[in-house]
């Protein structure tokens, strides 16, 4: 498959026939797809559909077949769905500057990457890690991703157990870093509502590709209940961007 | 006996030092009973080295390293969590070690004995423990990123298999060298009580691995002085001195929650 309306000479990231199996069951089979840079891409699907498996394979993590090939000089930031904060006594500063002294070259300071994402350095820098709210602690987790300027970033569930507002609020702070730092951005979500108005195109899965396209073409009902397995209906919201 | 007490006391304070520096990651990573159990597998490895007349801290050192790099690998292959495979290997091996050891070592090798470390086992100990604090050093906040996440920490470039490869074998140097004073069922102590003291009073993980390592030194330092001038044994007092400096940090923290 190839995006839509893109050109090979754009393409950052083609992959064709990745099919990963763990302990012998097959988590994606036969999965293409093409993207242009600068995009922003939804990952859509139900729990158990190979989402986070395929964003681990795009890194490496995982042993696959098929291809995947990352056109152009890329560097990946990633922000993971869950961390294990637990109670390790780390506070944000030292997060940040965990990930300065371990990639040592090229990383904006602290206080800028968390201005990047609308936080302020003096209130947050000395607060535990683990006793930041659910919006706070995803914003830290992407200014930790962008510490060292990546083109790409691969965000697994952006908005997993936080309030509306803060969803919407990272949505456009996504969209602003997209535009503003020519990122391409990779998201993984549940909710095909809100993603497929920020999102450039759209990938539904369900260890199979179902749908890969534009995003505002995923309204089809026929194609929501191929995907989710039950009516579904998708409503309509404007994000401040 | 000056001398002597001299020699136990840096010995105690290096090994407290760099056991309270290495435990501060063990307590983080959850990991306090696996650190505990594991140093009792070192009996068998200081039996052999006494039988077969070499150095029993080699193997000591031998036998707790080829340990935790088999527990990491059986976590691996079976999904069991480390304290279950831990809680299986150290009964094996004490029982292993009490039945090898000549009797006249055993207690020795079981709680410490602090008269019979000499100058060259406090060089040692004071080499060995500056090493491991180093070398830790390096990786510290490799490891920390990977307790967080794993992904996160391999996204950002960790090789997480060879930092908690090197850690292992770290940690398994440490207690290897604390055996002399604390003995092997005591020397998991120092890995876990400063560390879990020092998690009581700190809001950083700067303060938290510096009060750690300092706990451990000075829980050392007044453990081996109580030993001495009561005529007790170095390993029991250094656990006891350390448990008080617990228990004040406890308090601390019921009036400050």
């Amino acid at each position: 498959m190839v995006s839509p309306d893109g050109s090979m000479s754009d393409i950052i990231l083609e992959v064709s026939n990745l099919t990963v199996k763990i302990r012998g069951q097959t988590i994606l089979d036969d999965v293409s797809f093409k993207l242009k840079r600068g995009k922003i891409l939804a990952v859509i699907g139900p729990n158990g559909a190979g989402k986070s498996v395929l964003f681990k394979t795009l890194m490496n993590f995982l042993p696959h077949d098929g291809r995947i090939v990352w056109h152009g000089k890329v560097k990946i930031g990633y922000v993971p769905q869950r961390l294990s904060v637990g109670d390790i006594p780390i506070s944000v500063r030292e997060f940040l500057s965990f990930k300065k002294a371990v990639v040592k070259a090229g990383c904006l300071s602290a206080d800028n990457c968390l201005n990047l994402v609308g936080l302020d350095f003096e209130e947050l820098s000395d607060k535990q890690l683990g006793a930041l709210s659910g919006g706070q602690l995803q914003r830290t987790l992407i200014a930790f991703a962008v510490m060292d300027l990546p083109n790409v970033l691969l965000f697994d569930e952006p908005t997993a157990g936080i309030d509306l507002d803060s969803e919407e609020a990272i949505y456009e702070m996504l969209n602003r870093l997209e535009k503003e730092h020519e990122m391409t951005i990779l998201l993984i979500s549940h909710d095909a509502h809100i993603v497929r108005d920020f999102s450039d195109y759209m990938l539904a899965l369900n260890r199979k590709v179902i749908f890969f396209g534009e995003s505002k073409e995923i309204t089809n009902p026929s194609l929501l209940r191929e995907i989710y397995g039950s009516e579904t209906v998708l409503k309509t919201r404007e994000l401040k961007v | 006996m000056i001398d002597g007490i001299a020699f136990g006391i840096l010995t105690g304070v290096s090994v407290g030092f760099s056991a309270g520096y290495l435990g501060s990651l063990i307590v983080i990573k959850k990991m306090a009973l696996v650190g505990d159990a594991l140093s009792h597998v070192a009996l068998p490895g200081l039996a052999i080295g006494i039988l077969f007349g070499f150095n029993p801290f080699l193997g000591a050192f031998a036998f707790l390293f080829a340990s935790a790099v088999a527990i990491s690998h059986i976590e691996k292959v079976t999904r069991l969590s480390p304290e279950t495979i831990v809680g299986a290997l150290f009964t094996l091996a004490l029982a292993i070690g009490i039945l090898i050891m000549p009797e006249p070592e055993l207690l020795e090798a079981l709680f410490g004995d602090i008269a019979s470390v000499g100058l060259l086992d406090t060089m040692f100990a004071v080499l060995f423990s500056a090493f491991a604090v180093i070398l830790t050093r390096t990786i510290y906040k490799k490891i920390v990123l990977s307790l967080i996440s794993e992904e996160l920490a391999i996204s950002t470039g960790i090789n997480v298999s060879r930092v908690n490869l090197l850690y292992l074998l770290l940690v398994s140097l440490n207690v290897a060298i604390g055996i002399k004073v604390l003995g092997t069922l005591l020397v998991g102590f120092m890995l876990v009580v400063p560390a879990a003291t020092a998690k009581n009073i700190a809001n950083d993980m700067s303060k938290y691995s510096i009060f750690s390592s300092i706990f451990g030194a000075i829980s050392a330092a007044f453990g081996i002085m109580l030993s001495s001038y009561m005529a007790l044994p170095s390993g029991p007092s250094i656990v006891l001195s350390g448990i008080a400096l617990f228990l004040v940090t406890v308090l601390f923290r019921w009036r400050k929650p």
